[in-house]
Formats: structure tokens, C-alpha cells, sequence
């Protein structure tokens, strides 16, 4: 099992034709079983799990968390996390049993016939060690090149993954580079000594979408160019099926289906995989309300104007325009969605409806109240009307409440209601979010996400607030548990006629619910208006490199792209 | 770099003064001045109340007390921390000749007590077998367990009276250091192996491990080239830390060992009540502390780049 | 008097039941404490009387921990002495738990110039060594086992206002006590019911782990002789005057020394299982 030929250059993988693994697939993992030990005995996250990958092949496994597929992936380099165990079946590449090899046989498959591409960029290089030097380790480790050789084909590795001033870049260390280019940095560390089969474990959840996509497309061309097989851990059915040949769908530790990608998600045989279809954002394909026409019904309920703030000492080079001239309009029962990526300054806009952030210039009126000059009693009475609901709904119940004092904390805070009316309002609410009654003295770490976000819902609404800002409420759930999210706020818009302020960076879910939507970027608004027009006919270019960037499981990417967009920074 | 040392000088100055300030009020204002509470406390009689009357007014005892902060504070940028009431030698000579006495034990403490730490700790958190990591992990706790004077008296009573290997006391010589070392290097190992182990551990689990693992690297090449520079931070505040406890430990471990030193002087002179001496440690212990802390921070960018010195003020 | 564990970054391993050290911790505290209120249970043997023909015979079945060179059973000393030696590292606790959890409270919540000016207290207490902080209070004071507790109490108050402080600072900013804001609830509700709750819990953690580290303290400025004056037994005193017969009659400094060392090995190992068991929380 040697390493790429140093002759050929670092990079280039032995093809099929180098040998027995012509005969039979790359890698094949039969009836696998992986055991974790948790307090008090065992959990089997991964329950008899078949799959093969052929050299050059993509293949996709999709699951939601808890499914087994990270767990899966980590098996196949026996880089399982401490008290887990393969605790049966098989796992071969290129025709060795990987379970049979000993440490330092482990050792030689990892990085020279196995890379793996991890999930978060931001954690997953060394922050204390040079870029060039992590990449150069690859190669000295493996003995493919010397020390100073190595640098050299470190280099190298940068310009092919599209990084430019590779000289620069491999002098600085991780914290100067942005997320998508830290990516690249650690496709060029998993390709360096050329192994044959990458895994990649969801590498682009933790990046924007227009990088993402970029990133995706440059590993695809990779892959292809080298012949390298591809084991795509991802959540994100509409990717999966973009760019990968075969699909296998995990459900708690189980393959529910595999197949061809097109077959897979054009006639799924399973009823998991068709509500996984139906549930992802990008291919559910209507809306969950429809569309409105914007009626003059008189004066908007909260009127924004001009707002702009800056975070930094004014004037200095480190000052930053979080906001920047933000204006619009939300009229009774409507929902207008802010979209935009990480540092886009949609939160900062959340902040400042809700009083929490101060303005520099600009104006909030609710029906007719300026909120940006009111002091601390008015605002109270100002949130009677304006309420939040909270991204992570890990961190936002207090985990020392219950879930009916959680929903009832609102009601204790204004005064209303006797004790007995108050807890007759909070089964109400329970009930009007589907949170069986029974749950109500649970505290939250006994409740699942889903659930989570729906006590978060309940006690955001007990006020009967006239309007809801809602701070990317799904982005920390899965795909399922979104969908039940998105048609739970939707219902209850229509129950309540509640307006809603949707902050949100997922252009697929903002086009299933709002009726109006502003795109920012470094803190502008770039465009405005109904979400049919929006989207449909996109004026702002990155508008429509946006819209680009949503998985599209119908169109096949190009193997590699050559135009300029395709580097991290332009040169 | 001269800029950045000037304003952490500028910085450490309001610390400086606050622990006068602190060493005044507790020392000069409480129950009653350094003077009386010497001449009541000696038993000395055969001092008429004029005279002690006659000694207040002429060491300034009797002055506003805002005068007599002025004037302490003016004979400490003057390098005058006042005499002894005990010796009536100037403090700031009697803590320079006790200084090296003191400094070597704890150079010395503070060398073996690191290393072992970081041995023990690197052990802890690499053994693959879960007993062998709690045996190792058991050792810390028992190290700052254990009064200091104990692990003193042990050392003595079993190397010193039963082997006779080393003496028991003294200051002269390497010998009579190996014993006062090892007792005030016994917490320093504690506390760096726990924090190191912890960190390391920490390390152990982020992603860049689990990268540089999938490249293909062995566990060697993972703690020297990846975990230990990343781990290092927290001990190596620990150590600042603890150099200025090695001062307090130094009381209870020279006096043990019946060491000269800035400890021993410290115990004699809270024994005496001798406040002017007593001042002066605090101070001396202070100063340590500063400069230990500015030597800390000075090294944190060259672990960690992201570091910078600016940031570094905390 | 060394810098031991900080409770939110000591993470033990969870466990459902106490294990065998845990309550091992539990019977040699709950030896302690009987010998704090009630020592004729545990030693009937005088603490201050001593028969001289008897002096400095070893540990036998009728002098367990041996005599001193005055003749007096030093077990008894020792049981006598759990009174004072525990009582002052309890007090010393309780003053830096009130006076540093009111401080890293009012720091970490009203912010601001407060907290600038606090802080800069807390770092001038944690300037000088803690044990040389004493030292110097006990000077100032006078000896006795009650200024003892004092400037031990003192001397660790600064790591009780961080921890409250740093505690504070984390719930302040963590998106519950947001939502509690925007949902319309008051300041101080706010820190009634939602911080305070969050910043005690890694306090009373700290202080089980101070209270260990109190007996070292009291018992090294005992040791020193600045406690109370003699016979009265304390268990640094005890150690001290056992010091000038190590060579002929170890016990009488030993034995005792390591009745000190199982006490805080106890505190310290329950401090741990506490912090383990609050994580769970």
C-alpha cells in the first residue's frame, strides 16, 4: 500500500488501473455496528449499515443528527471517538480488512489512501502552527517528500485548491484566513499525500452558502480530475443529490434506502426519504402560504427608517458599518424576511427592533410609538407588542425553569392574570403550539430541539404580541423538525393574524413564508421588495448568486470551473 | 515592544499603589500604630509613658494620618521602606540580604515542580488505559492535600533522621536545598499537572487533533507537534500564579527547615509584630506578582499567535 | 495556599452514584465534624492534662496517636482540637463567600464604573499570596484563632467576587436572560431569578473546594503560632510542638499532620463530586 509515486507530483492519485481494486469496489462497509458506551450502559448508534464506494465514485450518505452517518464515516479510518466500538460486521478498502490493520498500518492508510475533510473549518487546523506547514506535515509523515521538498509541494497543493498568493498564504497562520479558504486549506491537507478515497464530513455547514457552493464545485473538479472517490457525510438531501452518483439515506443507524441519486430522490421507494424530499427547503416547492397582494389597508404596524450603526470608534479604521441606511415596512399579519449571510448585519437589525441595540441614526415606529428614544418603562410596554423568538433553542430557555414557567414568565413580568388564569393561558398556548400538557413541568434539557423551539414560540405569543421577530428559528434544527417549525409559524399567523420579522440567511426557507424580502450585505440593503418579484426576477447580481447557490438536484455541476468567481479572493 | 512595556509599567503602577495603599490602611489604621502595639506588645515596663510618648512624636507616629501616607509613600519611591522595630535596621537592606536565600529555593521549586507537572499531566492525559489515568490523576489532589509543613516534617524524618542522606536544616550548600526545594515544589506539580492534563485533554478533542490524526500522524508527532503548544496557555498562567504563592509557601517551608530567608524573616517579624517589615514583604510580594505577570503575558504571543501583546492586557 | 481547581474548569466525570473515594470523603468528614461538637464521644482521654511519667511512649491500643512530651494522649489532642481547627476555616468560608459573591454580583451586573473599581480591588487582594496576606492581618490584628479566621476569610475573597463575577457576566450575556429582557422583564427580576440562581451554583462548588483549602491555611498559621495560645489544642499547634521530638517520637507531629491531610483530601474530593453533580443540572 504505497503512496502516491512521488514522480507523478504529490497530487495524483493512482488511478483503477492500478491494481486489484479494479476488481471490486474502493471501499466497502458491510453490516457495520458501532457501539457507543453512554452512563449507564450501551447505545448502538449505528445498526447494520451496508454501503460500497467504487474508485472515483461519489457517494452521499444523508441523515439527520443522531443517524449514524458521521459515526459511520469515522469507522472507515478508525478514527472512532473514544468509547465507541466497531462491535460488528466489516469494513474493507482496496480488498484489507481496515478492523484487522494494526496501529501503524492505521497510520499508513490515514492521509496517504484516506483524507478526510472535515466538517468545521474554524476548529479543524492547528491555530498555533503555519498553513503551509500543516499542509507540508501531510507529506513528511508519509515520507513522500523531505522536509524542504515538502514546502515546496505545499505550495503547490495551495494554488491548486484556488488559493491565491499561495507564497503569502502559507506563512500565516489559520486565524488570518477566511472560513471558505480554510476549507481549501484542508481539502489541499487531505489530497496532499493522494489518497484514493476522501470522506468529507458535512465540509460546508459551517460556511455562507456562496462560498459553500464554490468550495463544493472545486472539490467536485478535484475529485474528478485525480479520479478520487468521494464519501460525502452531509444533512442536506438537495446537495447530496446535486453531486453525488449514488445516495444512502441513514435513519437511526439504519440505511432506510440507497440508490442512484437522480432515481432516489426522482421516485424514492420509502415514505422516510419521500418526507425527507418534501421536508428540505429547497425542494419543497410551494410556498406555505400564498402569496398576498399587498393590500393598502391604511398605516404599516412598525415602520423602520434609515437606521445605522456603526461598531467600532467612529472614524477609526477598525469601525465597522453594521447597518447601513435599513428601511421597510411590516403591515399587519405579514411576514417580511431579512436575508443575508454571517456578518451581513441582519442580526444587528433584529437587535435594534427589539431595543436592545442603540441606534446611531434612524427610526422604529410601532403604530405610531418611536421605540429607539423610549426609555425602560415604555419599552416594557412596547414588548407587550413586540416579541422574540431566539436562533439556538438550547441556550435560550433559562435551564433552571420549567417549560410552564418558562411560557408563563412573560405574564408574571406584566402583571396580567391571577395565577390560576395565567396557568390557563399557558396550557392554551401549549396547546396552540401541539406541546402535549404533559411536558409542561419538563425543563429543557428533557425537551428535543423541535420542542425546544416550540416553548420558545408559546411563551413569544402568550403575550399576544401584534408582531414576532423571529432570529433564524430553524437554522439549528433539522430539516423535519424545520418544516413542523415553518408550518407551526405559519398556522399561527393565520390563527393570530401576528405580523413577522424574519431574520433568516436560508434563501429556501425565507421563499416558503414571507410575503416581502430584503437582501443585505456588509450591512446595506441590496434589494427590496415582494418575494415573488425577488425571486423571480433578481436585479442585484448577488441576489442572483444567491438564488445560485441553493442546491439544485437537477442540474449537474460542471467538473471544474474555470471563471475567475471560483477563487477565494480576486487576484 | 518599548511602548507596549511602557504602558504595562504605567498599568502595574495603580496595582503597586493599591497594595501600599492596602499594607497602610491594614498595617498603620487598624487597632493601633506599628509603634504601640511593639512597645504594650514586648512587655518592655521600663518605658515611662512619656517616653513612649517622646518615641511616637519622633518617628512621626503621632502626625495626621495623611502625612504619614505621604511620607511612607515618599520613602518608597526613595527606595526607604522605614527600620525594623525589632533590629531598627532599614527594611529594604534586611529583605536584600534575606532575597537570594529565598529566590534560589524557589528557582528551584519552581524547576522541578514544573517539570514534573508536565510530565505527569502530559501522562494523564495520553495513558490509553482508563486505571492508569486516574492513578495519575490521583497524584495532583494529594499534592496540595498535604500542609506543606508536613510534607516537610516527613522529608525530614525519613531522608534526614532514618537515612541520614540529607541534612535537616541550614541554608549553606546544595544539599540543604534539596530538601526545602522538593516540599515548596510539591504544590507547584500539583497545580501544573491538574491544569496541563485538563488543557491537554481539552486539546486532545478539537478538530485540528482529529485533521492531523486523518493525515496519518502518530501519537507522538500529535502531542509534541500539535497538542502541547496549544495546551500550554493555561499552565503556563498557573506558574505565574504560583511563583507568587512560592513566596507564601517559603514561610511555613523555611521556617521548617530553619532556612534564612524572606520567609523565615516574614514569620520572625508577624511573631514580633515588626509592621514595618511585614509592610515591606507585602510589597516585595506584589512586586513579584507584577512582574511575574508582565513576564507571562510577554510569552503568550510567542505560544499563540493570535495573541498580540495589546490584547494581552486583558 | 497554592492555586488549586477552579470548579466550573475542574470537570470530573459524571457518575449516577457516589463511588467508593466519595464516601470514604463523606465518613472522614462526618468523623470530623462529631469531633468538632462532640470530642468526649470520640476520646475520652484528657487534651490538656498529661501523666509526665508518660510522655512520648509510641501509638499503643491505650494512646492511639501515642503522648507528647508532656504525656498527654495526643489522640485526644487531636479529636479536641477538630473544634477550633474546623470552626475558624468554616467562619473564614463564610466571610469570603458573602463578601465575594456580593462583590462579583454587583461587578458583574451593574458594570460600568463599579465593576472598574471593584475589580481593581479584587486584583490587589489577588496580588499578594494569599498565605502573606494573612500573615500580614494577623499581624495587624493580633493572634488568636478568630483573627486567624478572619484574615484567612479575607484573603480568599477575591476568587469568590471572580467566579460570581465571570458567572454573572456569562448569564448576563447568554440568550435566556435576553429573551427575559425582551420578553419585558424587570433588571433586578432579572437578576433575581435568572442570574443569581446561576452564579451561586459555581460558588458554593468554590467554596467547598476554599474550605479545604482554609484548614491548610488556619492550620499552617497555627502552625506558625499564631493561633491561640497554649494548652488549648489546634491541630497546626499540635504538629509545631510534636516538631522538636521528630527525630526520637515522630508520631506525636505525624500522626496528626495526616488527620489534616485526610480531612481536605475529603473536602477536595467531595468538591469534585459536587461539581460533577451540578454540571448535571
Amino acid at each position: 500500500m504505497s503512496a502516491a509515486s512521488p514522480g507523478r507530483g504529490v497530487t495524483v492519485a493512482p488511478g483503477p488501473a492500478d491494481g486489484a481494486a479494479d476488481t471490486g469496489p474502493l471501499l466497502s462497509i458491510e453490516d457495520l455496528r458501532v457501539t457507543y458506551r453512554v452512563r449507564g450502559g450501551t447505545r448502538e448508534a449505528v445498526r447494520g449499515v451496508s454501503l460500497e464506494v467504487h474508485a472515483g465514485q461519489t457517494v452521499a450518505v444523508v441523515g439527520e443528527s443522531g443517524s449514524g452517518k458521521s459515526t459511520t464515516a469515522h469507522a472507515v479510518n478508525g478514527m472512532l471517538a473514544p468509547g465507541a466500538r466497531v462491535t460488528g460486521g466489516r469494513i474493507t478498502y482496496a480488498g484489507q480488512d481496515v478492523a484487522a490493520l494494526s496501529r501503524a498500518g492505521l497510520r499508513r492508510l490515514r492521509g496517504a489512501e484516506i483524507g478526510l475533510v472535515p466538517q468545521d473549518p474554524g476548529a479543524s487546523l492547528n491555530p498555533t502552527a503555519r498553513v503551509g506547514d500543516q499542509i507540508a506535515e501531510a507529506l513528511v509523515i508519509h515520507r513522500i517528500a523531505s522536509r524542504r521538498d515538502a514546502a515546496g509541494h505545499a505550495l503547490r497543493l495551495l494554488a491548486e485548491v484556488g488559493i491565491d498568493r499561495p507564497e503569502l498564504r502559507a506563512r500565516q497562520f489559520p486565524h488570518e484566513l477566511s472560513g471558505g479558504m480554510r476549507q481549501r486549506v484542508l481539502i489541499a491537507i487531505a489530497i496532499a499525500a493522494g489518497p484514493r478515497l476522501l470522506i468529507a464530513d458535512e465540509p460546508t455547514s459551517a460556511l455562507d452558502a456562496t462560498v459553500s457552493r464554490r468550495v463544493l464545485d472545486h472539490l467536485a473538479g478535484l475529485s474528478a480530475e485525480h479520479g478520487i472517490a468521494l464519501l460525502l457525510i452531509t444533512h442536506d438531501l438537495a446537495m447530496a443529490a446535486e453531486r453525488a452518483d449514488r445516495i444512502v439515506v441513514l435513519r437511526e443507524g439504519q440505511v432506510v434506502e440507497q440508490g442512484d441519486a437522480r432515481e432516489l430522490i426522482t421516485s424514492p421507494r420509502r415514505g422516510y426519504t419521500r418526507d425527507l424530499l418534501a421536508d428540505t427547503p429547497s425542494l419543497r416547492s410551494g410556498r406555505l402560504i400564498p402569496a398576498r397582494e399587498r393590500r393598502d389597508e391604511g398605516e404599516p404596524l412598525l415602520k423602520v427608517r434609515g437606521l445605522v450603526k456603526t461598531f467600532g470608534r467612529a472614524g477609526s479604521a477598525d469601525a465597522v458599518r453594521a447597518v447601513d441606511d435599513v428601511g421597510f415596512d411590516v403591515g399587519r399579519g405579514r411576514t417580511v424576511a431579512v436575508l443575508g449571510e454571517s456578518g451581513s448585519g441582519k442580526s444587528t437589525t433584529a437587535r435594534i427592533l427589539l431595543g436592545l441595540e442603540h441606534p446611531d441614526a434612524g427610526s422604529v415606529l410601532l403604530d405610531g410609538t418611536e421605540l429607539t428614544t423610549l426609555g425602560a418603562a415604555g419599552l416594557r410596554q412596547a414588548r407587550r407588542r413586540l416579541q422574540i423568538v431566539q436562533q439556538n433553542p438550547y441556550t435560550s430557555l433559562d435551564p433552571r425553569f420549567t417549560v410552564r414557567r418558562v411560557v408563563a414568565e412573560p405574564l408574571r413580568a406584566h402583571k396580567i392574570g391571577t395565577p390560576r388564569e395565567r396557568d390557563a393561558r399557558v396550557e392554551e398556548m401549549l396547546d396552540a403550539v401541539a406541546l402535549p400538557s404533559d411536558l409542561a413541568d419538563r425543563r429543557p434539557r428533557e425537551l428535543s430541539g423541535g420542542q425546544r423551539q416550540r416553548v420558545a414560540i408559546a411563551r413569544a405569543l402568550v403575550l399576544r404580541p401584534e408582531i414576532v421577530v423571529c432570529d433564524e428559528p430553524v437554522s439549528a434544527l433539522d430539516v423535519t423538525v424545520q418544516a413542523q417549525i415553518l408550518d407551526l409559524l405559519t398556522r399561527l399567523q393565520r390563527e393570530l393574524g401576528v405580523s413577522y420579522v424574519f431574520i433568516s440567511h436560508d434563501l429556501a426557507v425565507v421563499r416558503q413564508i414571507a410575503d416581502e424580502v430584503l437582501v443585505m450585505r456588509h450591512g446595506a440593503v441590496l434589494e427590496h421588495g415582494s418575494a415573488e418579484a425577488v425571486f423571480a426576477e433578481p436585479s442585484h447580481p448577488y441576489t442572483r448568486d444567491l438564488l445560485a447557490a441553493v442546491a439544485d438536484p437537477f442540474h449537474q455541476p460542471r467538473a471544474e470551473h474555470p471563471d475567475a468567481a471560483d477563487r477565494e479572493t480576486a487576484r | 515592544m518599548a511602548k507596549y512595556l511602557a504602558s504595562r509599567a504605567l498599568q502595574a503602577l495603580p496595582v503597586l499603589l493599591g497594595t501600599f495603599t492596602l499594607a497602610f490602611v491594614l498595617l498603620s489604621v487598624l487597632p493601633s500604630d506599628a509603634l504601640s502595639i511593639k512597645l504594650s506588645g514586648s512587655g518592655d515596663s521600663a518605658l515611662s509613658q512619656e517616653e513612649i510618648a517622646r518615641l511616637r512624636a519622633e518617628q512621626g507616629y503621632d502626625d495626621p494620618l495623611p502625612l504619614q501616607y505621604v511620607r511612607q509613600l515618599g520613602g518608597l519611591l526613595t527606595g526607604d521602606m522605614g527600620v525594623s522595630l525589632h533590629t531598627g535596621s532599614p527594611v529594604v537592606s534586611m529583605i536584600g540580604s534575606a532575597l537570594p536565600h529565598t529566590a534560589r529555593l524557589a528557582v528551584a521549586a519552581l524547576l522541578v515542580g514544573v517539570t514534573a507537572g508536565l510530565v505527569i499531566g502530559s501522562l494523564a492525559a495520553h495513558a490509553r488505559s482508563r486505571a492508569l489515568r486516574e492513578l495519575l490523576m490521583s497524584v495532583p489532589p494529594l499534592g496540595i492535600s498535604f500542609p506543606t509543613f508536613a510534607v516537610g516534617l516527613v522529608l525530614i524524618q525519613v531522608v534526614s533522621f532514618q537515612w541520614r542522606a540529607l541534612p535537616s536544616g541550614g541554608t549553606d550548600g546544595f544539599e540543604s536545598l534539596v530538601l526545602p526545594a522538593l516540599t515548596l515544589s510539591l504544590p507547584v506539580t500539583a497545580t501544573v499537572a491538574q491544569i496541563f492534563a485538563r488543557s491537554l485533554r481539552e486539546v486532545l478533542d478539537q478538530g485540528y487533533i482529529d485533521t492531523a490524526t486523518a493525515k496519518g500522524a502518530g501519537r507522538l508527532r500529535l502531542h509534541l507537534a500539535h497538542a502541547v503548544r496549544n495546551a500550554a496557555g493555561p499552565s503556563l498562567t498557573a506558574t505565574g500564579m504560583v511563583i507568587g504563592n512560592l513566596l507564601g509557601g517559603a514561610v511555613v517551608t523555611e521556617t521548617v527547615f530553619s532556612r534564612e530567608g524572606v520567609g523565615r524573616l516574614t514569620a520572625d517579624a508577624v511573631t514580633r509584630q515588626d509592621l514595618p517589615v511585614v509592610q515591606g514583604v507585602v510589597l516585595l510580594s506584589a512586586l513579584v506578582f507584577v512582574v511575574v505577570n508582565l513576564l507571562v503575558d510577554l510569552t503568550y504571543p510567542l505560544l499563540d499567535r493570535r495573541v498580540t501583546l495589546t490584547e494581552a492586557t486583558r | 495556599m497554592t492555586l488549586t481547581d477552579t470548579p466550573a474548569a475542574a470537570r470530573g466525570r459524571v457518575r449516577r452514584r457516589p463511588g467508593p473515594g466519595v464516601v470514604l470523603s463523606f465518613l472522614v468528614l462526618g468523623l470530623a465534624v462529631l469531633a468538632a461538637f462532640a470530642p468526649g464521644l470520640l476520646a475520652h482521654q484528657s487534651p490538656v492534662e498529661g501523666e509526665v511519667l508518660e510522655k512520648l511512649r509510641p501509638p499503643s491500643a491505650e494512646h492511639w496517636f501515642g503522648t507528647d512530651h508532656l504525656g498527654r494522649d495526643v489522640y485526644a489532642r487531636v479529636v479536641h482540637g477538630a473544634g477550633l481547627s474546623l470552626r475558624a476555616p468554616l467562619i473564614a468560608v463564610a466571610i469570603a463567600f458573602g463578601a465575594g459573591c456580593t462583590l462579583g454580583l454587583v461587578s458583574g451586573f451593574l458594570g460600568g464604573p463599579v465593576d472598574a473599581v471593584i475589580m481593581r480591588l479584587v486584583d490587589i487582594l489577588l496580588a499578594v499570596p494569599s498565605l502573606l496576606l494573612s500573615l500580614a492581618i494577623v499581624a495587624a490584628l493580633g493572634f488568636g484563632i478568630t483573627n486567624v479566621a478572619v484574615a484567612v476569610g479575607v484573603a480568599s475573597v477575591a476568587a469568590f467576587a471572580r467566579i460570581t463575577r465571570a458567572e454573572a457576566l456569562r448569564v448576563r450575556s447568554s440568550p435566556f436572560v435576553e429573551a427575559a429582557t425582551t420578553l419585558g422583564v424587570r433588571g433586578p427580576q432579572v437578576l433575581l431569578r435568572h442570574v443569581l440562581p446561576h452564579a451561586v451554583g459555581p460558588a458554593l462548588v468554590l467554596s467547598t473546594l476554599e474550605f479545604g483549602t482554609a484548614i491548610l491555611s488556619v492550620s499552617a498559621l497555627s502552625f506558625l503560632g499564631y493561633g491561640e495560645p497554649p494548652p488549648t489544642p489546634e491541630w497546626g499547634k499540635i504538629v509545631s510542638e510534636g516538631r522538636d521530638y521528630l527525630a526520637t517520637a515522630w508520631w506525636v507531629a505525624l500522626l496528626p499532620s495526616l488527620v489534616i491531610a485526610a480531612t481536605v483530601l475529603a473536602t477536595n474530593r467531595l468538591s469534585r463530586w459536587f461539581d460533577a453533580r451540578g454540571e448535571r443540572i
